[in-house]
Formats: structure tokens, C-alpha cells, sequence
């Protein structure tokens, strides 16, 4: 079974045409959002952790169906030297990515669980955290 | 009950048979070997605290040019100083941002670089720009100049923090519907978290609630050098009473103004920040000795994350609109823990105070005392205490006659 994170471009015209009822019933593919920026009539973003055995048939649907593909090739590295171990980016992380450890309060940085949503890069005030492309 | 007097202690330390240790050392000491002993056996006791600090700035000497100019609105790396003394004398105050940033008008602005960064970056080393505008006197004739400065061209650097060391803080939520971006970091709607700003059991000021060992004088632990205590800091109105449970102690209020050469200092202690939606500060380190003159200095030194309680403010209303009052009282323990409860709900709780940090600073301060290398002061004058029951004035909005 394989997983893979990506990046779906919606252009404004398919936007409101539906596309993970598809991968999840033709392709049985487990789709988990990771990051979503849709509206009506505009040109919209989503994050996507998909698994299953259909993974690149889904993903050529999409295709044909307007959607650009991308892999997640982004990701939030933390600079150790500068993080001052505050906790400020900690109840701000939605995915749990950030967080404090304890009882030595030390805060931690899981990339594995980052979704990339860029939160922390502007809540750090020592802004520790960076986007690498 | 066993005292001992600075002249002992400074006497135990010069023999290297002082028995020094962190306050997080000290409160399992007192649970294992109780009040009494812990207090005849133990000397001196270190804090330490790392958080954004807003009264914060330096003031320093650029010296003299030839021809001369007298600084009528000076910049260090485009960030304003202050140009309203002696010619070429300025203070820079860590919020200062350049006047072409663009605020809060793109809601909520990202403040990246302010007074803060650049004391931060004065401590490192780096070059800085300095410009200077005049008017042209007779004998300041100069009307411009930009060059750069490092830490070792300025004639003093003084880091003068009027008011540090915030003995509390509020832990502040959001019970309003949007997503508030304040000097407490960004607070998301409907009480989604907490955030508090105090290294608690740690922290100097609630390890000394009736300032009887802190006043003028005393030298501490800043910005990774040394530093004294200057005055009260502004806005100094302390306030003890008894916390939720027994033994308990909520202590607010009191502040210090610190300050200290900038030139033995270390950017790894002073940096700068930028608080989304805020603006600008800088996050200073400082740690402080509590000399063990008696059981009861011992006893206040000695509370625990347990005992000591912060009040839960809304940011949303009460805290902008200062209204009196708060959601109620929390442990530290409860902070820490990274849940509270308020009105009955679960809120995720985060620090903007590095509690790990503040034991580093502590523990630096522990092994210079222990080296020698840093003196335990007695205080020339002690602070105003709890007793002389100070009061902060609001401002009210009046004419001239009023």
C-alpha cells in the first residue's frame, strides 16, 4: 500500500465539480485532508495524505479532470540554533507537530506530523520556523 | 529559626563552602529534608526567567564626527531611536519599528525586525547602521550622516530595561469569535487556548513576594552578563494573597528596572522578537540570587508550581477595555500540565516564557556564584513592598482644568 502527500491545484472552473467522492469510490483510495482552500468560482488549494493501491489511476483522474498534481515537495524545518523553546507555536499547531515536552518544557518539532500549514512560520516571534522548497 | 547575614554568606562563598543551589533544586530539597534544615544548610538560591520583555532598550554613545552634529532624529538599522538628548546620546527602546514598516495595516503585520532585533544584533557583533539626522548649529554644524557601527565602535552601551522581570502575568484566552494577535501571542476564538507568561517556580519575583532580599543594588544575571537591579520598575505595585488552596500564594505586580553593560552581554540572552498583529520586543534573560537570610525567605523561595496561581484574562473584552476582574485563578502546576480548566471547559495552555531556558539561566547563575566569579550584593535600598499597599493611577481623558 503505498501513501503519498500532494498538492491539488483547482483552477476556477472545476472548483465545484466534486473529486474526492471519486478517488474514494472508483479508486478506494483513503483520503486524508490535510489542508484545504476551496471556494465557488475560484482558484482553490488542497493537501492531500492519500493510500491505497490505485494511487497513481486517482491521481491521473484528477488530472484529467483539470486538477494540477503535485507531490508536497514543501516542508517547515525548524532552526535549532534560533528557537528559543518557548512554546509559543505549541497550542497554535493544529496537527500536534509542535509541542512541549515534558517536565523539561523543551518544545519539540515532529516533521512527520507537520502538514505544512505554515502556521508556526509567522506565530514563532523568533521566527524559528521556515519553509523549504 | 537560623539566620545568617550577607557578610556570612559572601564569607562561605569567598571559602567555597556556600552551599548554592536552583530553585527547582531547592523545592526537592525542603520536600526531603524540611524548612529548617534546608534553610540552615542552603546559602543561596538562583532564579531565572526568559521572556519577551517590552520595557526594554539600550542607550549608548555614538561619538563625535568631525564636523560635529547634534542627533536631532537618529536610526539604527532604519529603526528610530530616541534623538531628545545630548548630542550624540540616544536611547533605543526594544518596540521601536522603522517607519517604513507597514504596521497593522495588512492585519495582522509581521513585525520582523524592531529595537529588539537590533540590541540583539548589537550583542552579536554585527554591524549596524547608524544614521543620524541634525538641524545645523553653531556647534553641531553637521546635518547628515550614515555609517556603520558595530558594539566595539559605540562609546557606552548600557542596556536599561525599565520595567523587567514582571513578578506575574496574566494566562490570557480569547472568549470572543475571531482569532486575536496580541502581545500574548495569537489567542484563537471561543477559548481555544491559553497562554501564560511566567517561568512560575522559577521565576525571581514570586520567589520574593515580599521583596525582602531584592532592591537597589542587587547585581543579577542579564542578558547573559552581569546586571543590577536599577530601581522599581514602572508600573511596580505589589500585591500578596493567599492562592485557591492552602500554603498557596498569589503574589502579582511587582517589577524591576535592571540594567547593565551591553558589551559583556550575549545575543544567545537578548533577542529579538516580533509578535504577529503586535509588534516588536525583545526576549531578555535575567536570573537573580535570593540569599537565604531565614526559614521564611526560604519558605517563599521554596514554593512550588502547586502554590503559586496566575489569573485567566479575556483578551477579547476585558483586558483592551480594562475591565476589573478576572476568569478566575490557576496553578502553574495547571499551566505546565498543558491543560487548564476555565468555566467548566479544557484549554490547551502554551508558554511564551522558555521554562527551560530560565533553568539554564539559574543554573549559569549557580555555578558563577559558586566560581567566584559573580558577588552576591546586599541591596542599598530595599524595594517597596506588598505592605506599602502601591496602587497603579488609570489615565483619565480630561482638559487642562479638570
Amino acid at each position: 500500500m503505498t501513501t503519498r502527500k500532494v498538492v491539488l491545484r483547482f483552477p476556477a472552473e472545476v472548483a465545484d465539480k466534486p473529486l474526492i467522492y471519486y478517488l474514494v469510490k472508483d479508486f478506494d483510495l483513503m483520503v486524508n485532508i490535510l489542508k484545504a482552500n476551496i471556494n465557488p468560482h475560484k482558484q482553490g488549494t488542497m493537501i492531500l495524505e492519500l493510500t491505497g493501491e490505485a494511487l497513481e489511476a486517482g491521481l491521473a483522474f484528477a488530472a484529467s479532470r483539470g486538477v494540477a498534481v503535485q507531490p508536497l515537495s514543501e516542508e517547515i524545518v525548524r532552526s535549532e540554533e534560533r528557537c528559543i523553546s518557548c512554546g509559543a507555536c505549541t497550542a497554535i499547531c493544529p496537527a500536534g507537530a509542535l509541542y512541549v515536552e515534558r517536565p523539561g518544557m523543551t518544545v519539540a518539532f515532529d516533521g512527520q506530523k507537520c502538514i505544512v500549514c505554515q502556521l508556526c512560520t509567522r506565530a514563532c516571534p523568533i521566527r524559528a520556523m521556515e519553509v523549504k522548497f | 529559626m537560623s539566620t545568617k547575614t550577607y557578610a556570612e554568606i559572601a564569607a562561605r562563598l569567598r571559602e567555597g563552602k556556600a552551599v548554592v543551589v536552583t530553585t527547582e533544586e531547592v523545592v526537592s530539597m525542603v520536600r526531603e529534608q524540611g524548612l529548617s534544615e534546608t534553610a540552615r544548610r542552603v546559602d543561596v538560591v538562583t532564579t531565572g526567567t526568559f521572556a519577551p520583555m517590552c520595557s526594554s532598550g539600550v542607550y549608548l554613545n555614538f561619538g563625535h564626527s568631525a564636523p560635529r552634529i547634534k542627533g536631532h532624529r537618529v536610526f539604527l538599522n532604519d529603526v528610530p531611536a530616541c534623538g531628545g538628548l545630548a548630542a550624540v546620546d540616544t536611547f533605543l527602546g526594544a518596540t521601536s519599528v522603522p517607519e517604513t514598516d507597514p504596521l497593522n495595516r495588512n492585519h495582522p503585520g509581521e513585525f520582523r525586525y524592531g529595537g529588539g532585533h537590533v540590541i540583539h544584533d548589537l550583542a552579536a557583533g554585527k554591524p549596524v547602521r547608524l544614521k543620524v539626522e541634525g538641524y545645523g548649529t553653531d556647534c553641531y554644524p553637521r546635518r547628515e550622516i550614515e555609517t556603520w557601527v558595530t558594539l566595539d565602535d559605540l562609546n557606552e552601551v548600557v542596556l536599561f530595561n525599565p520595567r523587567n522581570a514582571y513578578q506575574n502575568y496574566n494566562v490570557a484566552v480569547n472568549l470572543g469569535p475571531r482569532t486575536l494577535y496580541t502581545y500574548m501571542g495569537v489567542l484563537k476564538p471561543d477559548l481555544g487556548n491559553a497562554h501564560y507568561s511566567t517561568s512560575g517556580q522559577l521565576s525571581p519575583l514570586l520567589k520574593d513576594p515580599y521583596f525582602r532580599t531584592i532592591g537597589i543594588g542587587t547585581r543579577i544575571f542579564l542578558g547573559g552578563g552581569t546586571g543590577y537591579v536599577a530601581w522599581n520598575g514602572t508600573q511596580h505595585f505589589p500585591a500578596v494573597r493567599e492562592g485557591p488552596v492552602e500554603g498557596s500564594l498569589f503574589a502579582a505586580g511587582g517589577t524591576l528596572a535592571v540594567l547593565g553593560d551591553l558589551k559583556q552581554m550575549s545575543p544567545r540572552w537578548l533577542v529579538g522578537a516580533g509578535f504577529l498583529g503586535y509588534g516588536a520586543t525583545l526576549v531578555v534573560g535575567i536570573g537573580i540570587p535570593i540569599p537565604i537570610l531565614d526559614e521564611e525567605v526560604l519558605r517563599y523561595a521554596a514554593l512550588t508550581d502547586e502554590e503559586l496561581y496566575a489569573p485567566v484574562v479575556d483578551y477579547s473584552e476585558a483586558y483592551p477595555q480594562r475591565r476589573p476582574g478576572n476568569l478566575g485563578l490557576v496553578s502553574y502546576a495547571a499551566l505546565k500540565s498543558g491543560e487548564i480548566e476555565v468555566g467548566g471547559r479544557k484549554v490547551p495552555t502554551a508558554p511564551l516564557s522558555s521554562y527551560s531556558k530560565a533553568l539554564e539561566i539559574a543554573t549559569i547563575l549557580k555555578e558563577w556564584l559558586l566560581s567566584g566569579e559573580f558577588q552576591l550584593s546586599e541591596p542599598v535600598r530595599l524595594l517597596l513592598s506588598p505592605e506599602a499597599g502601591l496602587t497603579g493611577k488609570a489615565l483619565e481623558i480630561k482638559g487642562p482644568k479638570e
